[in-house]
Protein backbone atom coordinates (compact mmCIF):
# COMPACT_ATOMS: atom_id res chain seq x y z
CA UNK A 1 0.00 0.00 0.00
CA UNK A 2 3.13 2.05 1.06
CA UNK A 3 4.42 2.10 -2.73
CA UNK A 4 0.83 2.93 -3.85
CA UNK A 5 0.45 5.69 -1.80
CA UNK A 6 2.95 7.55 -0.69
CA UNK A 7 3.20 7.85 3.68
CA UNK A 8 2.50 11.45 3.73
CA UNK A 9 -0.86 11.31 1.67
CA UNK A 10 -1.43 8.18 3.81
CA UNK A 11 -1.00 9.80 6.76
CA UNK A 12 -3.39 12.29 5.53
CA UNK A 13 -5.89 10.01 4.42
CA UNK A 14 -5.98 8.52 8.14
CA UNK A 15 -6.43 11.73 9.63
CA UNK A 16 -9.60 12.50 8.16
CA UNK A 17 -10.74 8.76 8.70
CA UNK A 18 -9.61 9.17 12.30
CA UNK A 19 -11.64 12.78 12.45
CA UNK A 20 -14.60 11.18 11.12
CA UNK A 21 -14.78 8.22 13.39
CA UNK A 22 -14.68 10.25 16.22
CA UNK A 23 -17.35 13.17 15.14
CA UNK A 24 -19.85 10.12 13.96
CA UNK A 25 -19.40 8.98 17.65
CA UNK A 26 -20.52 12.78 18.68
CA UNK A 27 -23.30 12.55 16.46
CA UNK A 28 -25.05 9.28 17.46
CA UNK A 29 -25.07 10.21 20.92
CA UNK A 30 -26.26 13.65 20.15
CA UNK A 31 -29.10 12.08 17.48
CA UNK A 32 -30.53 9.04 19.70
CA UNK A 33 -30.15 11.61 23.14
CA UNK A 34 -31.85 14.55 21.00
CA UNK A 35 -34.83 12.60 19.76
CA UNK A 36 -35.51 11.02 23.06
CA UNK A 37 -35.64 14.50 24.43
CA UNK A 38 -36.73 16.38 21.27
CA UNK A 39 -40.09 13.63 21.98
CA UNK A 40 -40.09 13.49 25.39
CA UNK A 41 -40.02 16.76 27.49
CA UNK A 42 -43.27 17.92 25.43
CA UNK A 43 -44.85 15.05 27.28
CA UNK A 44 -43.28 16.40 31.11
CA UNK A 45 -45.99 18.20 32.96
CA UNK A 46 -47.13 18.11 36.66
CA UNK A 47 -49.45 15.47 35.63
CA UNK A 48 -47.16 13.47 34.13
CA UNK A 49 -44.63 13.15 36.79
CA UNK A 50 -46.27 13.08 39.53
CA UNK A 51 -49.21 11.73 38.56
CA UNK A 52 -50.81 7.65 38.50
CA UNK A 53 -51.06 6.04 35.38
CA UNK A 54 -54.67 5.69 33.83
CA UNK A 55 -56.14 2.39 32.13
CA UNK A 56 -52.80 0.64 31.65
CA UNK A 57 -51.03 3.78 30.82
CA UNK A 58 -52.16 5.03 28.06
CA UNK A 59 -52.60 8.39 29.82
CA UNK A 60 -52.14 9.72 33.06
CA UNK A 61 -48.22 9.88 34.92
CA UNK A 62 -45.58 7.94 35.94
CA UNK A 63 -45.27 8.31 39.63
CA UNK A 64 -45.47 4.78 40.73
CA UNK A 65 -42.98 4.22 38.47
CA UNK A 66 -40.29 6.58 39.80
CA UNK A 67 -41.30 5.51 43.09
CA UNK A 68 -40.45 2.05 42.40
CA UNK A 69 -37.30 2.52 40.54
CA UNK A 70 -35.78 4.48 43.16
CA UNK A 71 -37.44 1.52 45.99
CA UNK A 72 -35.86 -0.77 43.65
CA UNK A 73 -32.36 0.91 43.15
CA UNK A 74 -32.36 1.36 47.40
CA UNK A 75 -32.60 -2.30 48.18
CA UNK A 76 -30.55 -3.07 45.79
CA UNK A 77 -27.29 -0.32 46.69
CA UNK A 78 -28.60 -1.45 50.72
CA UNK A 79 -27.40 -5.07 50.10
CA UNK A 80 -24.39 -4.57 47.76
CA UNK A 81 -22.37 -1.57 48.76
CA UNK A 82 -21.84 -3.15 52.08
CA UNK A 83 -21.04 -6.16 50.45
CA UNK A 84 -18.97 -4.87 47.47
CA UNK A 85 -17.10 -2.29 49.91
CA UNK A 86 -15.76 -4.86 52.43
CA UNK A 87 -15.11 -7.37 49.84
CA UNK A 88 -13.03 -4.78 48.25
CA UNK A 89 -10.78 -4.12 51.80
CA UNK A 90 -10.16 -7.63 52.29
CA UNK A 91 -8.88 -7.93 48.51
CA UNK A 92 -6.55 -4.53 48.68
CA UNK A 93 -5.12 -4.68 52.16
CA UNK A 94 -5.65 -8.43 54.05
CA UNK A 95 -5.34 -10.19 50.98
CA UNK A 96 -2.18 -11.74 49.59
CA UNK A 97 -1.76 -13.96 46.10
CA UNK A 98 -3.21 -16.83 46.42
CA UNK A 99 -5.76 -19.27 45.46
CA UNK A 100 -8.90 -18.51 47.16
CA UNK A 101 -8.09 -14.82 46.25
CA UNK A 102 -7.42 -15.73 42.52
CA UNK A 103 -10.98 -17.54 43.12
CA UNK A 104 -12.95 -14.62 44.37
CA UNK A 105 -11.54 -12.15 41.93
CA UNK A 106 -12.72 -14.90 39.07
CA UNK A 107 -16.20 -15.15 40.72
CA UNK A 108 -16.12 -11.51 40.49
CA UNK A 109 -15.51 -11.33 37.08
CA UNK A 110 -17.79 -13.96 36.22
CA UNK A 111 -20.41 -11.82 38.11
CA UNK A 112 -19.90 -8.37 35.96
CA UNK A 113 -20.13 -10.36 32.48
CA UNK A 114 -23.37 -13.26 33.46
CA UNK A 115 -26.00 -11.77 31.26
CA UNK A 116 -28.48 -9.73 32.81
CA UNK A 117 -31.70 -12.23 31.43
CA UNK A 118 -29.53 -14.81 33.68
CA UNK A 119 -29.62 -12.83 36.54
CA UNK A 120 -33.50 -12.42 35.77
CA UNK A 121 -34.19 -16.55 35.43
CA UNK A 122 -31.76 -16.82 38.69
CA UNK A 123 -34.00 -14.08 40.49
CA UNK A 124 -37.11 -15.75 39.93
CA UNK A 125 -36.13 -19.73 40.90
CA UNK A 126 -33.95 -18.31 44.04
CA UNK A 127 -36.02 -15.43 45.60
CA UNK A 128 -39.35 -15.95 44.08
CA UNK A 129 -39.75 -19.21 44.06
CA UNK A 130 -37.40 -21.14 46.06
CA UNK A 131 -37.51 -18.20 49.23
CA UNK A 132 -40.95 -17.11 48.15
CA UNK A 133 -40.52 -13.82 48.23
CA UNK A 134 -43.17 -13.92 45.29
CA UNK A 135 -43.09 -10.97 42.79
CA UNK A 136 -41.81 -7.93 44.47
CA UNK A 137 -39.56 -5.00 45.38
CA UNK A 138 -37.58 -6.90 47.28
CA UNK A 139 -36.87 -9.98 44.75
CA UNK A 140 -36.23 -7.18 41.99
CA UNK A 141 -34.16 -5.38 44.34
CA UNK A 142 -32.31 -8.63 45.19
CA UNK A 143 -31.67 -9.11 41.85
CA UNK A 144 -30.09 -6.21 41.11
CA UNK A 145 -27.90 -6.07 44.28
CA UNK A 146 -25.85 -8.98 42.49
CA UNK A 147 -25.32 -7.06 39.39
CA UNK A 148 -24.55 -4.11 41.18
CA UNK A 149 -21.85 -6.02 43.67
CA UNK A 150 -18.95 -6.20 40.85
CA UNK A 151 -18.96 -2.59 40.03
CA UNK A 152 -18.72 -1.27 43.59
CA UNK A 153 -16.38 -4.05 44.62
CA UNK A 154 -13.81 -3.13 41.79
CA UNK A 155 -14.27 0.43 41.71
CA UNK A 156 -13.96 0.70 45.70
CA UNK A 157 -10.70 -1.65 45.55
CA UNK A 158 -8.60 0.17 43.23
CA UNK A 159 -9.50 3.41 44.98
CA UNK A 160 -8.68 1.84 48.19
CA UNK A 161 -5.36 0.32 47.06
CA UNK A 162 -4.69 4.20 45.42
CA UNK A 163 -4.63 5.28 49.13
CA UNK A 164 -0.66 6.38 49.54
CA UNK A 165 1.44 3.99 51.49
CA UNK A 166 2.61 6.80 53.49
CA UNK A 167 -1.02 7.60 54.89
CA UNK A 168 -1.02 4.41 56.25
CA UNK A 169 2.59 3.66 57.69
CA UNK A 170 2.15 7.49 59.74
CA UNK A 171 -1.26 5.75 61.34
CA UNK A 172 0.85 2.69 62.00
CA UNK A 173 3.47 4.10 63.54
CA UNK A 174 1.55 5.99 65.83
CA UNK A 175 0.29 2.27 67.31
CA UNK A 176 -2.91 1.99 65.84
CA UNK A 177 -3.90 -2.00 64.71
CA UNK A 178 -4.69 -2.43 60.96
CA UNK A 179 -8.02 -1.90 61.09
CA UNK A 180 -8.14 0.80 63.01
CA UNK A 181 -5.90 2.08 60.41
CA UNK A 182 -8.06 1.17 57.70
CA UNK A 183 -11.10 2.51 59.27
CA UNK A 184 -9.71 5.78 60.19
CA UNK A 185 -7.17 6.32 58.07
CA UNK A 186 -7.85 4.80 54.59
CA UNK A 187 -11.24 4.50 54.02
CA UNK A 188 -11.72 7.89 54.42
CA UNK A 189 -9.36 8.73 52.09
CA UNK A 190 -11.06 6.33 49.81
CA UNK A 191 -14.65 7.66 50.07
CA UNK A 192 -14.66 9.86 46.82
CA UNK A 193 -13.60 6.53 44.82
CA UNK A 194 -15.80 4.55 47.02
CA UNK A 195 -18.88 6.59 46.27
CA UNK A 196 -18.45 6.63 42.56
CA UNK A 197 -18.08 2.89 42.41
CA UNK A 198 -21.73 3.15 44.52
CA UNK A 199 -22.64 5.49 41.80
CA UNK A 200 -22.07 3.42 39.17
CA UNK A 201 -23.74 0.52 40.57
CA UNK A 202 -26.86 2.25 40.80
CA UNK A 203 -26.36 3.71 37.20
CA UNK A 204 -26.71 0.14 36.34
CA UNK A 205 -29.48 -0.84 38.71
CA UNK A 206 -31.82 1.93 37.62
CA UNK A 207 -31.33 0.98 34.00
CA UNK A 208 -31.47 -2.58 34.14
CA UNK A 209 -34.89 -4.35 32.90
CA UNK A 210 -33.83 -8.28 31.68
CA UNK A 211 -33.01 -9.11 35.30
CA UNK A 212 -36.49 -7.76 37.01
CA UNK A 213 -38.88 -8.60 33.82
CA UNK A 214 -39.41 -11.93 36.03
CA UNK A 215 -38.89 -10.95 39.55
CA UNK A 216 -40.42 -7.52 40.41
CA UNK A 217 -43.78 -8.11 39.12
CA UNK A 218 -45.45 -5.34 36.27
CA UNK A 219 -48.01 -3.39 39.23
CA UNK A 220 -48.69 -0.40 38.41
CA UNK A 221 -49.70 0.60 41.81
CA UNK A 222 -47.18 2.68 44.05
CA UNK A 223 -45.45 -0.31 46.03
CA UNK A 224 -46.27 0.22 49.74
CA UNK A 225 -44.12 -2.54 51.44
CA UNK A 226 -40.90 -4.30 50.00
CA UNK A 227 -43.25 -6.98 49.57
CA UNK A 228 -45.47 -5.24 47.11
CA UNK A 229 -44.86 -5.67 43.30
CA UNK A 230 -43.78 -3.18 41.23
CA UNK A 231 -43.06 -1.71 38.00
CA UNK A 232 -39.53 0.32 37.71
CA UNK A 233 -39.09 2.97 34.84
CA UNK A 234 -37.37 1.25 32.27
CA UNK A 235 -39.88 -1.55 32.35
CA UNK A 236 -42.81 0.43 31.97
CA UNK A 237 -40.90 2.10 29.01
CA UNK A 238 -40.77 -1.51 27.13
CA UNK A 239 -44.70 -3.01 27.71
CA UNK A 240 -45.48 0.91 26.49
CA UNK A 241 -43.08 0.34 23.17
CA UNK A 242 -43.95 -3.36 22.84
CA UNK A 243 -47.40 -3.39 23.42
CA UNK A 244 -48.40 -0.26 21.65
CA UNK A 245 -49.67 1.50 24.73
CA UNK A 246 -49.20 4.53 23.98
CA UNK A 247 -46.06 6.21 22.48
CA UNK A 248 -46.07 9.62 23.85
CA UNK A 249 -46.48 8.55 27.29
CA UNK A 250 -43.00 6.19 26.14
CA UNK A 251 -41.82 8.96 24.93
CA UNK A 252 -41.80 11.04 28.29
CA UNK A 253 -41.04 7.68 30.19
CA UNK A 254 -37.74 7.21 27.98
CA UNK A 255 -36.84 11.47 28.42
CA UNK A 256 -37.27 10.61 32.62
CA UNK A 257 -34.76 8.02 32.21
CA UNK A 258 -32.37 9.63 29.51
CA UNK A 259 -32.44 12.50 32.11
CA UNK A 260 -31.38 10.29 34.89
CA UNK A 261 -28.48 8.61 33.15
CA UNK A 262 -27.46 11.76 32.32
CA UNK A 263 -27.45 12.99 35.68
CA UNK A 264 -25.84 10.21 37.19
CA UNK A 265 -23.37 10.41 34.70
CA UNK A 266 -22.03 14.40 35.16
CA UNK A 267 -21.88 13.83 38.99
CA UNK A 268 -19.69 10.78 38.45
CA UNK A 269 -17.45 12.93 36.10
CA UNK A 270 -17.24 15.66 38.78
CA UNK A 271 -16.64 13.41 41.66
CA UNK A 272 -13.68 11.56 39.17
CA UNK A 273 -12.34 14.97 38.16
CA UNK A 274 -12.15 16.42 41.83
CA UNK A 275 -10.85 12.77 42.88
CA UNK A 276 -7.66 12.98 40.90
CA UNK A 277 -7.23 16.59 40.64
CA UNK A 278 -6.53 15.66 44.43
CA UNK A 279 -4.44 12.96 44.17
CA UNK A 280 -2.07 14.14 41.46
CA UNK A 281 -2.00 17.53 43.71
CA UNK A 282 -0.26 15.66 46.68
CA UNK B 1 -3.92 -6.27 74.22
CA UNK B 2 -6.11 -9.18 74.15
CA UNK B 3 -9.51 -7.70 72.98
CA UNK B 4 -7.90 -5.68 70.55
CA UNK B 5 -6.35 -9.18 69.06
CA UNK B 6 -9.83 -10.76 68.83
CA UNK B 7 -10.99 -7.60 67.37
CA UNK B 8 -8.88 -7.90 64.82
CA UNK B 9 -9.01 -11.72 63.85
CA UNK B 10 -13.08 -11.08 64.11
CA UNK B 11 -12.80 -8.10 61.55
CA UNK B 12 -11.03 -10.05 58.83
CA UNK B 13 -13.18 -12.96 59.02
CA UNK B 14 -16.19 -10.68 58.46
CA UNK B 15 -13.89 -9.17 55.64
CA UNK B 16 -13.24 -12.52 54.21
CA UNK B 17 -16.83 -13.76 54.31
CA UNK B 18 -18.05 -10.45 52.24
CA UNK B 19 -15.24 -11.40 49.72
CA UNK B 20 -16.31 -14.89 49.49
CA UNK B 21 -20.01 -14.03 48.87
CA UNK B 22 -19.17 -13.41 45.11
CA UNK B 23 -17.99 -16.97 45.05
CA UNK B 24 -20.96 -18.43 46.85
CA UNK B 25 -23.54 -16.14 44.35
CA UNK B 26 -21.55 -17.52 41.45
CA UNK B 27 -22.16 -20.89 42.65
CA UNK B 28 -26.01 -20.44 43.40
CA UNK B 29 -26.28 -18.54 40.42
CA UNK B 30 -25.22 -21.50 38.13
CA UNK B 31 -26.20 -24.17 40.15
CA UNK B 32 -30.12 -23.02 40.37
CA UNK B 33 -30.03 -22.23 36.45
CA UNK B 34 -28.49 -26.16 35.53
CA UNK B 35 -31.04 -27.24 38.72
CA UNK B 36 -33.90 -25.91 36.69
CA UNK B 37 -32.36 -26.47 33.14
CA UNK B 38 -30.97 -30.18 33.57
CA UNK B 39 -34.29 -31.76 33.47
CA UNK B 40 -35.07 -30.48 29.79
CA UNK B 41 -31.70 -31.13 28.31
CA UNK B 42 -32.51 -34.58 29.96
CA UNK B 43 -36.01 -34.95 28.68
CA UNK B 44 -35.29 -33.58 25.07
CA UNK B 45 -31.60 -35.18 25.02
CA UNK B 46 -28.44 -32.42 25.00
CA UNK B 47 -28.18 -33.40 21.50
CA UNK B 48 -31.52 -32.90 20.20
CA UNK B 49 -32.03 -29.61 22.27
CA UNK B 50 -28.65 -27.72 20.68
CA UNK B 51 -28.98 -28.86 17.36
CA UNK B 52 -32.77 -28.98 16.87
CA UNK B 53 -34.07 -26.69 14.78
CA UNK B 54 -37.72 -27.03 15.66
CA UNK B 55 -38.93 -25.36 18.41
CA UNK B 56 -42.71 -25.54 19.09
CA UNK B 57 -43.53 -25.32 22.58
CA UNK B 58 -47.37 -26.12 21.93
CA UNK B 59 -45.41 -29.12 20.65
CA UNK B 60 -43.32 -29.72 23.06
CA UNK B 61 -40.68 -29.49 20.77
CA UNK B 62 -37.47 -27.89 21.65
CA UNK B 63 -34.35 -27.56 19.40
CA UNK B 64 -32.24 -23.78 20.61
CA UNK B 65 -29.77 -23.75 17.25
CA UNK B 66 -32.10 -21.33 15.47
CA UNK B 67 -31.57 -18.99 18.94
CA UNK B 68 -27.83 -20.03 18.84
CA UNK B 69 -27.13 -18.89 14.97
CA UNK B 70 -29.15 -16.29 16.23
CA UNK B 71 -27.05 -14.60 19.03
CA UNK B 72 -23.90 -15.62 17.19
CA UNK B 73 -25.14 -13.90 13.74
CA UNK B 74 -26.43 -10.85 15.48
CA UNK B 75 -22.89 -10.38 17.33
CA UNK B 76 -20.77 -11.33 14.56
CA UNK B 77 -22.47 -8.99 12.27
CA UNK B 78 -22.26 -6.01 14.86
CA UNK B 79 -18.70 -7.11 15.66
CA UNK B 80 -17.73 -6.76 12.13
CA UNK B 81 -18.76 -3.20 12.38
CA UNK B 82 -17.88 -1.83 15.76
CA UNK B 83 -14.45 -3.51 15.85
CA UNK B 84 -13.08 -1.20 13.33
CA UNK B 85 -14.73 1.78 14.43
CA UNK B 86 -13.91 1.02 18.12
CA UNK B 87 -10.42 0.91 17.02
CA UNK B 88 -10.30 3.75 14.51
CA UNK B 89 -11.68 5.68 17.57
CA UNK B 90 -9.44 4.56 19.90
CA UNK B 91 -6.38 5.46 17.90
CA UNK B 92 -8.04 8.84 17.62
CA UNK B 93 -8.08 9.73 21.14
CA UNK B 94 -4.63 7.96 22.08
CA UNK B 95 -2.94 9.46 19.31
CA UNK B 96 -4.53 12.10 17.34
CA UNK B 97 -7.38 13.63 18.63
CA UNK B 98 -6.58 17.44 20.26
CA UNK B 99 -6.85 17.64 24.12
CA UNK B 100 -10.50 19.66 22.99
CA UNK B 101 -11.69 17.02 21.51
CA UNK B 102 -10.93 14.46 23.64
CA UNK B 103 -12.27 16.07 26.33
CA UNK B 104 -15.54 15.97 24.60
CA UNK B 105 -15.42 12.57 23.04
CA UNK B 106 -13.99 10.54 26.45
CA UNK B 107 -17.65 11.60 28.12
CA UNK B 108 -19.46 11.09 24.90
CA UNK B 109 -18.53 7.30 24.59
CA UNK B 110 -19.15 6.89 28.33
CA UNK B 111 -22.75 8.06 28.26
CA UNK B 112 -23.31 5.91 25.27
CA UNK B 113 -21.90 3.70 27.56
CA UNK B 114 -24.87 4.57 30.39
CA UNK B 115 -27.63 4.62 27.98
CA UNK B 116 -30.05 2.50 29.37
CA UNK B 117 -30.43 -1.13 26.85
CA UNK B 118 -34.00 -0.33 26.70
CA UNK B 119 -33.75 2.71 25.16
CA UNK B 120 -31.47 1.92 22.61
CA UNK B 121 -33.74 -0.54 22.03
CA UNK B 122 -37.15 2.12 21.93
CA UNK B 123 -34.66 4.06 19.95
CA UNK B 124 -34.52 1.35 17.29
CA UNK B 125 -38.21 0.31 17.58
CA UNK B 126 -39.24 3.46 16.65
CA UNK B 127 -36.48 5.38 13.99
CA UNK B 128 -34.55 2.08 13.27
CA UNK B 129 -36.85 -0.11 11.71
CA UNK B 130 -39.16 1.90 9.80
CA UNK B 131 -35.74 3.22 8.25
CA UNK B 132 -34.77 -0.41 7.75
CA UNK B 133 -38.65 -1.24 6.24
CA UNK B 134 -38.37 1.64 3.66
CA UNK B 135 -34.82 0.71 2.61
CA UNK B 136 -34.70 -2.41 2.26
CA UNK B 137 -38.37 -3.74 2.52
CA UNK B 138 -40.18 -6.56 4.40
CA UNK B 139 -41.12 -5.72 8.34
CA UNK B 140 -37.57 -3.79 8.96
CA UNK B 141 -36.94 -6.43 12.19
CA UNK B 142 -34.13 -8.22 10.94
CA UNK B 143 -30.93 -9.14 12.15
CA UNK B 144 -28.82 -6.82 10.65
CA UNK B 145 -31.28 -4.29 12.76
CA UNK B 146 -30.44 -5.89 15.89
CA UNK B 147 -26.46 -5.56 14.59
CA UNK B 148 -26.74 -1.92 13.72
CA UNK B 149 -28.31 -1.03 17.65
CA UNK B 150 -25.60 -3.26 18.99
CA UNK B 151 -22.96 -1.79 17.32
CA UNK B 152 -23.91 1.38 19.43
CA UNK B 153 -23.80 -0.34 21.93
CA UNK B 154 -20.75 -2.35 22.00
CA UNK B 155 -18.82 0.40 20.62
CA UNK B 156 -18.34 1.66 24.19
CA UNK B 157 -16.62 -1.32 25.55
CA UNK B 158 -13.94 -1.93 22.66
CA UNK B 159 -13.17 1.18 22.11
CA UNK B 160 -12.30 2.74 26.19
CA UNK B 161 -10.42 -0.85 26.72
CA UNK B 162 -8.34 -0.51 23.39
CA UNK B 163 -7.93 2.98 24.28
CA UNK B 164 -6.54 2.15 27.60
CA UNK B 165 -4.44 -0.45 25.75
CA UNK B 166 -2.87 2.37 23.40
CA UNK B 167 -1.83 4.50 26.14
CA UNK B 168 -0.05 2.01 28.15
CA UNK B 169 2.35 1.33 25.55
CA UNK B 170 6.13 3.00 26.42
CA UNK B 171 7.07 5.98 24.97
CA UNK B 172 10.46 4.96 23.71
CA UNK B 173 8.71 2.26 21.00
CA UNK B 174 7.10 5.53 19.24
CA UNK B 175 9.66 7.64 20.02
CA UNK B 176 11.98 5.37 18.27
CA UNK B 177 10.14 4.71 15.15
CA UNK B 178 9.55 8.79 14.68
CA UNK B 179 13.51 8.95 14.94
CA UNK B 180 13.32 6.33 12.50
CA UNK B 181 11.77 8.67 10.49
CA UNK B 182 8.44 6.79 10.23
CA UNK B 183 5.46 8.53 9.67
CA UNK B 184 2.71 9.19 12.47
CA UNK B 185 0.20 6.84 10.86
CA UNK B 186 3.24 4.25 9.70
CA UNK B 187 4.32 4.51 13.58
CA UNK B 188 0.49 3.81 14.58
CA UNK B 189 0.11 0.72 12.41
CA UNK B 190 3.86 -0.72 12.76
CA UNK B 191 4.21 -0.22 16.22
CA UNK B 192 2.10 0.90 18.25
CA UNK B 193 -1.34 -1.28 17.14
CA UNK B 194 0.69 -4.57 17.04
CA UNK B 195 1.97 -3.62 20.77
CA UNK B 196 -1.12 -2.82 21.84
CA UNK B 197 -3.14 -5.72 20.75
CA UNK B 198 -3.66 -8.32 23.88
CA UNK B 199 -5.16 -5.34 25.36
CA UNK B 200 -7.47 -4.47 22.05
CA UNK B 201 -8.32 -8.28 21.83
CA UNK B 202 -9.81 -8.33 25.51
CA UNK B 203 -12.05 -5.27 24.65
CA UNK B 204 -13.18 -7.44 21.62
CA UNK B 205 -13.99 -11.04 23.48
CA UNK B 206 -15.95 -8.52 26.07
CA UNK B 207 -18.06 -6.42 23.59
CA UNK B 208 -18.89 -9.76 22.38
CA UNK B 209 -19.62 -10.87 25.96
CA UNK B 210 -21.98 -7.52 25.87
CA UNK B 211 -23.29 -8.76 22.48
CA UNK B 212 -24.68 -12.21 23.23
CA UNK B 213 -25.85 -11.13 26.50
CA UNK B 214 -27.88 -8.31 25.53
CA UNK B 215 -31.89 -8.56 26.08
CA UNK B 216 -33.65 -6.03 25.89
CA UNK B 217 -32.42 -3.79 22.91
CA UNK B 218 -32.23 -7.29 20.67
CA UNK B 219 -35.68 -8.01 21.74
CA UNK B 220 -37.29 -5.05 20.54
CA UNK B 221 -35.67 -4.83 17.10
CA UNK B 222 -34.92 -8.31 16.13
CA UNK B 223 -38.41 -9.64 14.89
CA UNK B 224 -37.67 -12.98 17.21
CA UNK B 225 -39.22 -15.62 14.69
CA UNK B 226 -37.10 -18.95 16.16
CA UNK B 227 -36.08 -19.90 12.54
CA UNK B 228 -32.36 -20.01 11.12
CA UNK B 229 -32.61 -16.47 8.74
CA UNK B 230 -32.40 -17.03 5.44
CA UNK B 231 -30.55 -13.06 4.98
CA UNK B 232 -29.16 -10.84 7.10
CA UNK B 233 -32.41 -8.91 6.47
CA UNK B 234 -34.71 -12.00 8.11
CA UNK B 235 -36.09 -11.78 11.54
CA UNK B 236 -33.73 -13.60 14.19
CA UNK B 237 -34.41 -14.56 17.75
CA UNK B 238 -31.69 -14.64 20.23
CA UNK B 239 -31.43 -16.62 22.96
CA UNK B 240 -31.61 -13.82 25.52
CA UNK B 241 -34.58 -12.84 23.71
CA UNK B 242 -36.00 -16.46 23.90
CA UNK B 243 -35.68 -16.56 27.43
CA UNK B 244 -37.68 -13.25 28.03
CA UNK B 245 -39.86 -13.49 25.67
CA UNK B 246 -41.36 -16.83 26.77
CA UNK B 247 -40.50 -16.65 30.35
CA UNK B 248 -44.31 -14.79 31.06
CA UNK B 249 -46.11 -17.93 30.81
CA UNK B 250 -43.94 -21.21 30.06
CA UNK B 251 -44.82 -24.13 32.34
CA UNK B 252 -43.75 -27.47 33.44
CA UNK B 253 -41.12 -28.44 30.72
CA UNK B 254 -41.53 -25.20 28.50
CA UNK B 255 -40.17 -23.88 31.82
CA UNK B 256 -37.40 -25.67 32.00
CA UNK B 257 -36.56 -25.66 28.49
CA UNK B 258 -35.95 -22.06 28.61
CA UNK B 259 -33.37 -22.51 31.68
CA UNK B 260 -31.95 -24.78 29.60
CA UNK B 261 -31.35 -22.07 27.23
CA UNK B 262 -29.69 -20.22 29.92
CA UNK B 263 -27.30 -22.52 30.21
CA UNK B 264 -26.16 -22.28 26.88
CA UNK B 265 -25.78 -18.59 27.29
CA UNK B 266 -23.58 -19.42 30.43
CA UNK B 267 -21.64 -21.99 28.18
CA UNK B 268 -20.73 -19.34 25.74
CA UNK B 269 -19.96 -16.53 28.33
CA UNK B 270 -17.62 -18.94 30.40
CA UNK B 271 -15.90 -20.01 27.65
CA UNK B 272 -15.14 -15.79 26.46
CA UNK B 273 -14.25 -15.28 30.42
CA UNK B 274 -11.66 -18.35 30.16
CA UNK B 275 -9.97 -16.82 26.64
CA UNK B 276 -9.94 -13.17 28.69
CA UNK B 277 -8.22 -14.94 31.67
CA UNK B 278 -5.97 -16.64 29.03
CA UNK B 279 -4.80 -13.86 27.49
CA UNK B 280 -4.41 -12.03 31.22
CA UNK B 281 -4.42 -8.21 30.08
CA UNK B 282 -4.61 -6.46 32.87
CA UNK B 283 -7.67 -3.76 32.37
CA UNK B 284 -7.64 -0.54 34.54
CA UNK B 285 -10.91 0.98 35.93
CA UNK B 286 -11.85 4.16 33.93
CA UNK B 287 -14.77 6.65 35.24
CA UNK B 288 -15.24 8.93 32.62
CA UNK B 289 -12.36 11.63 31.87
CA UNK B 290 -9.70 9.69 34.35
CA UNK B 291 -8.87 6.78 35.56
CA UNK B 292 -9.63 5.85 39.27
Amino acid sequence: MNRIIPPNHAQKIMNGVFWSVGILAILILVVIIGYILYNGLPQFSLEFIFGEPVGSGESGGIWPMIVSSFYVTFIALIVATPLGVLAAIFLAEYAGENNLVKAIRFAAETLASIPSIVFGLFGLTFFVVYLQMGFSVLSGGLTLALMAIPTILRTAEVSIESVPQSYKEGSLALGASKWQTIYRVVLPAAIPGITTGVILGMARAIEETAAILYTVGASLAIPLSIWDPARPLPLHLYILATEGISLPNAYGTAAVLVILILIITVFTNYLVERYTKKMMGR
Amino acid sequence: MMARNWEEYLVEKVLLLAAISSIIIIILIIGFVIDQGLPAMEQVGFFNFIFGTDWSPSYNIYGVFPMIIGSLGIMALSLLFAVPLSILGAIFLAEVAPRTMRRILKPTIQTLAGIPSVIYGFFGLIVLVPFMRETFGGSGFSMLTASFILTVMVLPTILSISEDALRSIPLEYKEASLALGATHWQTIKNVILPAALPGIVTGIILGMGRAIGETMAVIMVAGNTPVIPGSILEPVRALTSNIALEMGYAIGLHYNALFATGIVLLMMIIVLLVITNYINYKRKVTVGGGYL
